[in-house]
């Protein structure tokens, strides 16, 4: 009985935390049209970053400066906005594809990077290390992982609220009249480009929150934990709960993350023993037939966003009068 | 250093073909394809396929042609895996990026296309397995062309870059002499007007996704030839014909030409002063540095 509440714990703690990175690309996609190709690199900058700051020394390694755990959170955070502010300057004044293309190139970069500078990051074995806050503290394994989950979900009910707040508010508005009609929102005296790098960094943040809770979680970090398929992953909980609704984005990574690991789980006991290499290449099948086939038979997602209307005096503005 | 500008020469042919069809589909329907070069794969694997049909059909075709590695059987294959590249390229828009184009906007495409990569390259690596094959067993020994500098070219590599020309050569001279060349650039630079004098809209798209699938089929073999045939052949090239076609301005077949180059010389400048474990970050800094400088690319108009 415990093995199954201990498992639901872990496993629900992994799925809240990809929902905070779900809810960063939720600002990115559903509220402000930006594509984001490159969620892995903004996850794993914040997961490095934490692990470095936060970390132990080891040796030959940098890093490890065993700093406050708040403060190392805090810094895998900017990490991350920092990357999307090099990211974003270079592309958001220009056409859409320019952001897909140089934030999928960033997650390329940021793998290879990880990989080769042994030196910074640990190359291929990963960074150690690192010391969980409150760990030794608390003692007993289980209800560490009870109190981190805890943790967790006050993070995510934190960002969930705040991305709330600022999607009501004048501000959100203005996010969804720029990815409606950027020249509408301009002729009204807004600058597009500088809101959409704002909501960029900030989405971007909320991603690295993500990740560096992630490596927190594992006290570890590896290049494999920024694989390409990440993205995928996120991609798949947002468009299956519903691009620009929030409720929607919690929904898509709960499912997602269910059926992920179930299906990992029926491939590695059903699968005969000769198709047992090819699980993962079976469940990017599967992630890439879930992504195309929302686009082509629900592409407003199982909670498709709600319609806001921003204008409450009076009546619902109706038909136009026709000119005759 | 020379060496490694010869080499990168060659990786660039590659990445040109695959760009030209690129930049002709970003032009053509707007939006960032990043399933393109799933194209090259599956051009390689076409390729291998028919390749070993025609071996066993006909045992006299595994005579290899003059000094290459290259056999009659695999010569024949390229062709067939242009065709056959070229229609999978106008398959996979009927059956996706049509019904999107005609319900979404823009950004859903450049999502479904990476859906559409994801499980192209998965199920070619469902199939023929996650190891790399070789065309032919072979080995066909560089020749030494100079000795100062020492400079080794295979002739496979030779066989690829002239193979490369010649087919950007006809592809300049249909763009350029033909009616459907006119069509082409019409319906890019303006659909409705093109559409009001003649121009079938559904036959332009059909055929420039086989003329771009075509290219890219030629260009997986290309690279296959002279390297290996494996799943993740695209996934390599994904982000170096998108910086080839960002250089050379999106739209602008020349460009893509220029900037397929360009990137394939960085690539082999690059594996001189870096380690080759970061070779594949290489194309980024490419785009980035494009990005800052000059945004348009080479030939392109700003949008």
């Amino acid at each position: 009985m415990i093995g199954v509440v201990s498992y639901l714990v872990f496993f629900l703690t992994l799925a809240a935390i990809l929902a905070i990175a779900v809810l960063g690309l939720n600002l990115h996609w559903g509220n402000t049209g930006l594509f984001n190709g490159g969620i892995a690199a903004f996850f794993g900058m914040g997961a490095y970053a934490t692990i470095l700051l936060g970390g132990t020394p080891q040796a030959g390694q940098f890093g490890g400066f065993d700093l406050f755990y708040p403060v190392a959170l805090a810094g895998g955070i900017v990490a991350s906005g920092l990357l999307a502010w090099i990211v974003g300057v270079a592309t958001l004044k220009l056409r859409h594809d320019y952001l897909a293309i140089a934030t999928f190139g960033v997650a390329v970069a940021f793998e290879s990077f990880v990989r080769n500078s042994e030196w910074l990051t640990g190359g291929a074995k990963g960074l150690r290390g690192f010391e969980r806050p409150l760990e030794a503290a608390i003692g007993d394994p289980f209800l560490f992982n009870l109190c981190f989950f805890a943790f967790v979900l006050a993070v995510l009910t934190a960002v969930y609220y705040g991305l709330g707040r600022l999607i009501r508010s004048p501000y959100g508005r203005l996010l969804r009249a720029i990815r409606e009609d950027e020249h509408a929102a301009q002729s009204l005296g807004k600058n597009p480009a500088r809101i959409r790098l704002a909501s960029f960094i900030t989405g971007s943040m909320i991603i690295g929150t993500s990740g560096a809770l992630y490596a927190t979680f594992y006290a570890f970090v590896s290049p494999d934990d920024v694989l390409p398929i990440l993205t995928f992953q996120i991609w798949a909980m947002l468009i299956v709960g519903g691009a620009g609704n929030n409720r929607g984005a919690l929904l898509g990574a709960f499912v997602i993350w269910a059926a992920w690991t179930s299906s990992g789980w029926v491939l590695a006991r059903l699968a005969p023993v000769e198709l047992q290499l090819y699980t993962g290449t079976i469940q990017y099948i599967l992630i890439g037939l879930v992504i195309v086939g929302m686009l082509l038979a629900r592409p407003q997602g199982l909670l498709p966003e709600k319609l806001v209307i921003s204008q409450s005096g009076g009546e619902t503005p109706r038909r136009p009068v026709q000119s005759t | 250093m020379i060496q490694a500008l010869l080499d990168g020469i060659l990786v660039g042919s590659v990445v040109s073909l695959g760009a030209i069809g690129l930049t002709m589909v970003m032009h053509l329907l707007r939006f960032a394809n990043f399933s393109h070069a799933e194209l090259l794969t599956i051009g390689a694997y076409v390729a291998l396929v028919f390749d070993r049909l025609f071996e066993s059909i006909v045992p006299a075709t595994k005579a290899a042609v003059g000094p290459l590695s290259l056999t009659f059987a695999l010569f024949l294959a390229i062709l067939v895996s242009m065709v056959l590249t070229g229609l999978s390229a106008v398959v996979i828009d009927r059956l996706v990026f049509k019904r999107i184009r005609e319900t979404a906007g823009p950004l859903s495409m450049v999502f479904a296309s990476f859906g559409v990569a994801l499980i192209v390259r998965s199920v070619i690596s469902l199939i023929f397995g996650l190891k790399p094959r070789l065309y032919s067993d072979d080995i066909v020994m560089a020749v030494t062309i100079s000795t100062d500098p020492h400079l080794l070219v295979k002739p496979d590599q030779v066989f690829v870059f002239g193979a490369a020309v010649l087919i950007m050569l006809v592809l300049h001279l249909v763009l350029s002499r033909t009616t459907f060349g006119y069509a082409l650039r019409a319906v890019a630079e303006n659909p409705t007007l093109a559409q009001v004098a003649g121009v079938r809209l559904s036959t332009v798209i059909a055929v420039t996704w086989i003329v771009g699938g075509a290219l890219a089929g030629a260009a997986g073999v290309f690279h296959a030839l002279d390297n290996q045939v494996s799943p993740v052949i695209g996934q390599n090239f994904v982000l170096a014909v998108f910086a080839a076609t960002i250089a050379g301005g999106i739209g602008s077949v020349y460009g893509a030409v220029i900037g397929g180059f360009l990137v394939g010389i960085a690539f082999g400048l690059a594996l001189v002063i870096l380690p080759p474990g970061y070779s594949p970050a290489m194309p980024f800094l490419i785009i980035l540095a494009v990005l800052f400088i000059r945004p348009q690319g080479i030939f392109g108009e700003l949008r």
